[in-house]
């Protein structure tokens, strides 16, 4: 009995995903779990394996192909019994995945490997959501998730969306400021239609540009941003990594600037958990793992992997999770499960020679810390003029969830971390 | 310009074309001395004599089969069925003989004859079982025949003129309770309105509805009892119910995203059925909400008694009542 192999829900707000490579071939032997096809979404790319034991009988998108969640991918032949037993034990898992926008970041919704897989073949969704036909357009007309279109305010029978709900949100979300609160969760803001010039060049937007866009808009709309900058002496550290740049046998590489960042930050959240937080209408939800994502800059964006459990880790422990992260982050071989769960984001634009960023705060979290460039700079100690190399040490914070004293305070704590650094720590 | 009823445009449709061309003539029961059971050929007889207007026996099939074969010798008959309920006996020859004769003489033949039909019931008519049926789902299902319904004395006069002169058979549905009911101003002189083309009488946003005949009428009553709530329907006057103008159907419901169809004739197979399918193929995605049919009552005739042929009949309330419900979707 054929079965469908259906494009998994990958996680939250994404809608596609883009066969990047089959693994077996119409006609090959695929055991449950094992992998079948890497796909590629806006987010990661994944490898999602076959949720049945069975023989791949036809593949029904090739390499390259787009294709929406929840759409058929292949067929392969199972026994029946397989079949229906994989088929009762996927439903579940899907519908949590596919959760909206309004809840808050995945810090502890892992599912063990096993439920993954199954979740990769379910239907998109078990929404009780109706839409009509000229609503389902519309909405892949202004881009508009389903997940936005169940939050919308339905004034038709029995709550339904219609073609004037849905017209008056695309019009509130092209106004930008002026969208309704139940409009929040807005996806991208309208083409720009009339807007270019002779010799202008409309650049489509790629999909992870789209979601950088939404989520970046998405906190600008909805948190407000404050800010605390504070000038740290990386002397101490810098003496240290320069004493240490070997790569070590029984450590792995040397320690870089950032898994410093990472450890300070780790050592400061600790201290003052309502920074490691998220805002909910109910109250402030504290974190109790305290999950470290960093930015890092790819090809054509952004991609934010998480290191998990920072505060656990040594520097070197840090340092060795840092290099596979990145390595993985530049050749596109991140899973969803390293994406997911951030509760406190590092972004070092010093990199690139910023010397004073003021990032913003990733919905779903407290605050943002921006790293910015070391630089020797005179500055005065003990009443003579010094040459010392500086950073500047900023936060982005949700000034509903605490204010610029704790801010402060936090950075502070970085900073006497960085200023005392010793060998050990 | 002249103001007339609907049947004395159609007679005047008649008479002008009688009066272009010797071939055209006038058969069927009561159509000669009597002048019509409705009038629509009063002084015909007189003016254009016992061999173009022809007093036949009560038997359908012979009105039908005698003008198909007056076709086939080069007049231009116009056969009068009484009453649309009438119209079975000739079914075979309409069906079987005239709409088929171009397809099966390989376009070498046409089959120029009208058969003019006065169709529908209501309380007003007291038709009852025999006097009021609707017969436009049998015909419209023939490939090869045309068929036409006006609403205004205009569409009645230039519609008949067109149908008349169209080389092919062509059903002419007359809804009789407009025969005196509705009054338009009708020019004097040799127009004839196209078969094919839909009418929008009636331009709207909220939903579009779909009817001709007495069901129009009664739909563009409801539109106006319900523009005051805020609900503006388009109203669209099929006219030629085959060849069906598909495109400013589908134009209509691209442009409000909900359809009606009215409808008086039983709902089951009725013509509606065809609209609905139509648009749901062909729109789908322009549609905010089910395709609505509003029709008559699945029994099998209208009745005699007036409560109960007002029940089976859409009303102007019924058709508003429908609309509500279709706009707050």
């Amino acid at each position: 009995m054929p079965v469908e192999i259906k494009l998994p829900q990958l996680g939250e707000s994404i809608h596609e995903g883009t066969i990047a490579k089959w693994l077996k071939k119409p006609g090959d032997r695929v055991e449950k779990y094992e992998p079948l096809v890497e796909i590629t979404t806006d987010k990661v790319n994944v490898e999602m394996p076959s949720p049945f034991a069975g023989v791949v009988k036809e593949l029904l998108a090739a390499e390259g192909d787009t294709r929406a969640v929840g759409s058929a991918i292949a067929l392969i032949e199972t026994e029946a019994a397989s079949a229906v037993s994989a088929g009762g034990a996927v439903h579940a898992p899907a519908a949590d995945a596919a959760s909206g926008p309004g809840r808050g970041p995945a810090g502890s919704d892992e599912s063990p490997a096993p439920e993954r897989a199954a979740a990769a073949a379910s239907p998109a969704r078990a929404s009780g959501l109706r839409l009509s036909p000229l609503v389902m357009r519309l909405a892949q007309e202004h881009d508009v998730s389903l997940a936005v279109l169940e939050t919308l305010h339905g004034t038709g029978a029995g709550g339904r969306v219609t073609k004037e709900d849905f017209l008056k949100y695309v019009a509130g979300r092209a106004g930008g400021a002026g969208g309704t609160p139940d409009t929040a969760a807005a996806g991208p803001s309208a083409p720009g239609k009339g807007m270019t010039a002779a010799g202008d060049e409309l650049v489509k937007l790629t999909p992870i540009r789209r979601a950088i866009a939404q989520r970046m808009a998405q906190s600008k709309r909805e948190i407000p941003h404050a800010y605390g900058v504070i000038e740290v002496d990386m002397s101490a550290v810098a003496a240290w990594r320069d004493a240490h740049r070997e790569t070590s046998k029984r450590d792995g590489p040397a320690p870089t600037y950032t898994a410093f960042f990472v450890r300070a930050a780790a050592d400061a959240l600790r201290a003052h958990p309502f920074v490691n937080a998220s805002w909910t209408d109910d109250g402030v939800v504290v974190r109790k793992a305290i999950n470290v994502g960093i930015g890092i800059a790819i090809d054509d964006g952004l991609i934010v992997p998480v290191l998990r459990d920072a505060d656990r880790l040594s520097l070197t422990g840090i340092a060795a999770a840092l290099d596979d992260l990145i390595r993985r982050a530049r050749e596109g071989r991140l899973g969803i499960e390293d994406i997911q769960g951030g509760t406190f984001t590092i972004t070092n634009p010093g990199v690139f020679g910023s010397i004073w960023s003021m990032p913003i705060v990733i919905p779903g979290q407290a605050a943002i810390l921006a790293t910015d460039a070391i630089v020797k700079r005179a500055v005065v100690r003990d009443d003579a003029i010094a040459i010392r190399p500086i950073m500047h040490l900023g936060l982005s914070f949700d000034h509903r969830i605490f204010d610029g004293a704790l801010a402060m305070q936090f950075l502070n704590h970085m900073k006497t971390w960085f200023e005392e650094f010793r060998d050990g720590r | 310009m002249p103001e007339m009823r609907l049947l004395d445009a159609i007679r005047l449709g008649m008479y002008e074309e009688m009066k272009r061309d010797e071939r055209v003539m006038i058969l069927g029961e009561d159509v000669g001395l009597k002048g019509g059971v409705f009038g629509a050929t009063d002084g015909f007889y007189a003016e254009f004599g016992e061999a173009r207007v022809l007093d036949t026996p009560l038997a359908e099939s012979l009105i039908v089969g005698a003008a198909v074969g007056m076709a086939a010798n080069g007049l231009i008959p116009i056969a009068e069925i009484q009453f649309s309920d009438f119209i079975y006996p000739a079914f075979n020859q309409i069906v079987s003989e005239a709409a088929r004769m171009r397809y099966r003489s390989n376009g070498g033949f046409g089959c120029p004859i009208t058969i003019r039909a006065p169709f529908g019931g209501g309380v007003e008519v007291h038709g009852g079982l025999y006097h009021s049926q609707s017969i436009e789902a049998f015909f419209a299902h023939v490939p090869g025949l045309k068929v036409v319904t006006p609403y205004t004395p205009y569409d009645a006069k230039g519609l008949l003129k067109a149908s008349i002169r169209d080389p092919d058979p062509v059903l002419f549905l007359e809804h009789k309770r407009l025969y005196r009911a509705i009054r338009g101003e009708v020019p004097d002189d040799d127009y004839i309105v196209p078969i094919g083309p839909a009418a929008v009488r009636r331009q709207g946003t909220t939903l579009s509805v779909f009817a001709y005949g007495q069901m129009l009428h009664e739909t563009l009553q409801a539109a106006g009892q319900v523009a005051g709530e805020g609900l503006d329907a388009e109203v669209v006057d099929l006219r030629t119910l085959r060849p069906l103008d598909t495109e400013t159907i589908l134009t209509s419901v691209r442009k409000t995203n909900k359809a009606m169809v009215v409808y008086e004739d039983n709902r089951f197979l009725g013509y509606g059925a065809e609209v609905s399918a139509l648009i749901a193929e062909e729109a789908f995605d322009a549609l905010d909400g089910p395709i609505v049919r509003v029709a008559g009552l699945d029994v099998p005739a209208v009745p005699y008694s007036d409560p109960l042929a007002g029940a089976f009949i859409p009303t102007a309330a019924k058709i508003a009542d429908a609309m509500r419900r279709l706009a707050a979707y």
